[in-house]
């Protein structure tokens, strides 16, 4: 049935541009449709909170996210957008910008856009900076303006190149919050000099996040991207879908820690994979995608390189909330970290004894991802994190913290991390810390300046004088600025901890 | 209780996990308890004397993280919350939040910090105190890959501590102030040291990281300063860098609590005047 009353309301929304209120209506349509058996069960935990899929929608017409060869693409260009290969960088801007718009994804918009510096380095040998600097702030003006979503990635490193560096120069000149960049980094490979101008970037536009090259090369090899909120996936592939065990709303419902690991995570855990396989099938067998698009057709995806995300969320509280008569704390207390290590190997062995269908590169098995959150999330924190105002005293037990627990997630988790805004002083010292965090076992972290414009809210980027139009009532370019707002008051994330202030 | 000095233990008032702004990169910094000046400036001068055990804090202490046994007072640092009444009550600018270390011990303490750390810096009160101590617990950190730096105020004779400065990465040198008269205002104590002497002998043994002047223009004589100390530095180490930090008035407590922050203004045109007396590596902080 479809939901008149929900439809009219987008439709006469003042506070949606035309195009928000495109995809909100096509969401309404979609919704309308019951292909997917939901059965009593799997309702009571969706109903519950314990189950969500993340307004995947209810039958599914193209993969969550999708991660194009785009070297191939500038290598064959492409017959279906009438593009021939470009020959010089003129010619590979327009390219990108056209096919940019014609890849789909749970956003309808790109949520990744290629290893840029290693795309663009070859084109540039001819221009000085300054011509290279200039077509790069339009490009990314023209990026930022147009997808208007802040789930969008792009990737650079982990080699030094000029591109490298311009990008970075570009991107500090503008601060805008589309695209997401993530710096690959690898200590053997990439240089100081390079590093430390990504951490001079991001404490001036919270821009490059770091990615721990090392440990994020097991699940695919070289060939993995970094798209939307901290996705490790296949380049070339994707994922299909990507549901979350929100483990907050699990433990509200169980009577004891032995119920909640014995009997409820088995339960729910097996009816996501169940959920998720129904959403693959349908979507390789039924929508048409696999059949018909052109990403398909010039090898610029294949089927068998996507995967089903298996989402964990809320792992501070639901540790909180079964140890609450001991009054034990997630982040503080050895005890509640310990209870986490044990729920979390026991979802890593449930999750892994599920068969993933069309999921040949990940062994048909769901791979787990630790799930940034959304809007709606009360009192849930993002993935492993721990709570605002619950951080360790000391930065480096925080992120020995991480460490303990990114292991889990080899398609994607982070941290953030506000640092005091006098480091961008000694950028030596953040490199430091990075390459102690990664050689601990961080799999990746971003950072802001503690008094910048653009914050990371959950992965993505906001910016504050954007939540304060939104909080008036104004009509916002971004649709990320809707979903950040609130999740900035109800999370109190002004709180966080600012790190590096001694 | 042992006493400070036997044994080669040191009482630290406090240890920063990563130090931004104590030298090069992500570093370990320790603060000694102790110190041979009293300078009108002190941002931290509860490290300027060794607890005397009076117990004036203990009374005031909201959360009975103080008390008295055998004489001492002693610090409970599961109680405390920081609240530093303590400090504040002190009469002989001390702290009771202090702990004894020895080398071995410190160095169990800040070892887990290694992996995210290029090295440690010792500052605090002056480090140049406890040169037995800095030079067994430099060579320990050296055996594990991290440089040791320390703060010094230049009050003691370098030259005496040959095995120290051995161990030791480098010395960042607070050259409080050059005239006789402005040096014993502003820090309590004689001037009674060849600062020139001691430079040199730095240089020579490749030991001195950076100069450091902390910049006002009632208390300390900068103009001065710079042109003496330039003229103490020979022309091979012209390249020696010269920090310039900007007197800020956040913290004092001291004699000059009531004297402004130095502005941005006066801070440039003291850069412009290292920079005309030939300063190649001036940082303004």
């Amino acid at each position: 049935m479809i939901n008149k009353e929900a439809v009219y309301s987008t439709l006469t929304s003042t506070g949606l541009t035309h195009e928000q209120k495109l995809m909100g209506l096509a969401k309404h349509a979609e919704n309308s449709l019951d292909v997917l058996k939901i059965s009593d069960k799997m309702q009571y935990y969706f109903d519950n909170g314990s189950i969500n899929d993340l307004f995947e929608g209810g039958a599914p017409y193209r993969p969550r996210y999708i991660m194009p060869d785009y070297d191939k693409f500038i290598k064959n260009g492409s017959e279906f957008l009438q593009i021939t290969p470009p020959k010089d960088f003129d010619e590979l801007i327009f390219a990108l910008m056209t096919i940019y718009r014609h890849v789909p994804s749970i956003t309808n918009f790109p949520v990744y856009l290629g290893n840029l510096d290693y795309m663009i380095d070859p084109f540039i040998e001819d221009l000085s900076d300054e011509e290279v600097i200039k077509k790069l702030k339009l490009f990314f003006n023209y990026l930022d303006r147009t997808i208007t979503d802040s789930f969008c990635h792009a990737n650079i490193g982990p080699k030094e190149t000029r591109a490298g560096y311009l990008i970075l120069e570009a991107e500090s000149q503008l601060q805008n919050a589309v695209p997401n960049f993530t710096i690959k980094y690898d200590k053997d490979i990439t240089s100081n000099k390079f590093a430390k101008k990504a951490i001079e970037t991001s404490l001036i536009c919270s821009n490059p996040a770091i990615c721990n090259h090392k440990a994020n090369l097991k699940p695919y090899g070289d060939g993995y991207g970094i798209s939307s909120c901290y996705n490790i996936l296949p380049v070339a592939g994707g994922a299909y879908t990507l549901t979350r065990i929100t483990l907050t709303k699990l433990a509200e419902i169980a009577d004891s820690v032995d119920n909640f690991m014995d009997d409820l995570l088995p339960e729910v855990i097996e009816l996501i994979g169940d959920y998720m396989s129904q959403r693959i099938n349908f979507l390789v067998e039924k929508s048409g995608f696999f059949q018909s698009s052109f990403l398909v057709k010039e090898g610029l995806i294949y089927r068998d390189r996507f995967v089903g995300m298996f989402g964990v969320t809320g792992v501070a509280e639901a540790v909180n909330t079964l140890l609450k008569d001991k009054n034990l704390v997630y982040g503080t207390d050895k005890e509640a970290d310990d209870l986490a290590i044990k729920i979390l190997d026991r979802v890593e062995m449930l999750v892994n004894k599920l068969d993933a269908p069309y999921s040949e590169v990940n062994d048909g098995k769901f791979i787990l991802h630790a799930q940034v959150g959304l809007d709606t999330d009360i009192g849930v924190t993002s993935g492993v994190r721990i709570p605002v105002g619950s951080e360790p005293e000391n930065f480096l037990d925080h992120l020995r913290h991480s460490a303990r627990y990114h292991k889990y997630f080899p398609s994607g988790v982070g941290d953030i991390f506000p640092i005091a805004s006098h480091v961008d002083q000694n950028k030596d010292a953040l490199l430091d810390v990075v390459k102690g965090a990664f050689e601990a076992g961080v799999h990746y972290m971003s950072f802001y300046s503690a008094d910048t414009d653009l914050v990371r809210i959950t992965g993505y980027l906001v910016k504050r004088s954007e939540m304060e139009k939104f909080r008036n009532d104004e009509v916002v370019l971004q649709n990320t600025t809707h979903l950040g707002t609130p999740n900035y008051e109800v999370n109190h994330l002004e709180e966080r901890k600012v790190r590096m202030a001694d | 209780m042992e006493e400070v000095g036997t044994n080669n233990l040191i009482y630290v008032n406090k240890i920063i996990p990563v130090s931004t702004v104590d030298g090069p990169g992500a570093r370990t910094a320790i603060f000694v308890q102790g110190c041979n000046l009293k300078c009108a400036y002190c941002h931290n001068p509860e490290t300027i004397n060794v607890c005397i055990h009076c117990g004036v804090c203990v009374k005031k202490c909201p959360v009975e993280a103080l008390s008295i046994l055998n004489k001492q007072v002693i610090w409970d640092e599961k109680k405390c919350v920081s609240c530093d009444t303590c400090i504040n009550v002190c009469p002989h600018l001390s702290s009771p939040k202090v702990k004894l270390y020895s080398p071995e011990t410190l160095l169990e303490d800040i070892e887990d910090n290694f992996p995210f750390i290029r090295g440690i810096t010792i500052s605090g009160g002056e480090a140049t105190l406890y040169p037995e101590f800095i030079t067994k617990l430099s060579s320990l950190v050296k055996n594990k890959g991290k440089t040791v730096l320390i703060d010094a105020n230049g009050k003691i004779d370098f030259s005496l501590y040959p095995k120290m400065i051995e161990n030791i990465d480098g010395v960042m040198l607070d050259i409080k102030a050059w005239d006789e008269e402005v040096y014993e205002n502003l820090t309590e104590n004689k001037r009674d040291i060849d600062i020139c002497k001691n430079i040199k002998f730095l240089l020579e043994k490749n030991k001195l990281y950076e100069l450091r002047l902390v910049c006002e223009s009632e208390w300390v004589d900068v103009l001065n300063t710079l042109k003496s100390l330039k003229e103490c530095i020979p022309d091979d180490y012209k390249n020696i860098s010269l920090k310039l930090i900007t007197y800020r008035n956040h913290s004092s407590k001291l004699r000059m609590k009531d004297t402004p922050t130095t502005s941005v203004e006066q801070m440039k045109f003291y850069e412009k005047y290292a920079k005309d007396l030939g300063y190649k590596n001036i940082i303004v902080r």
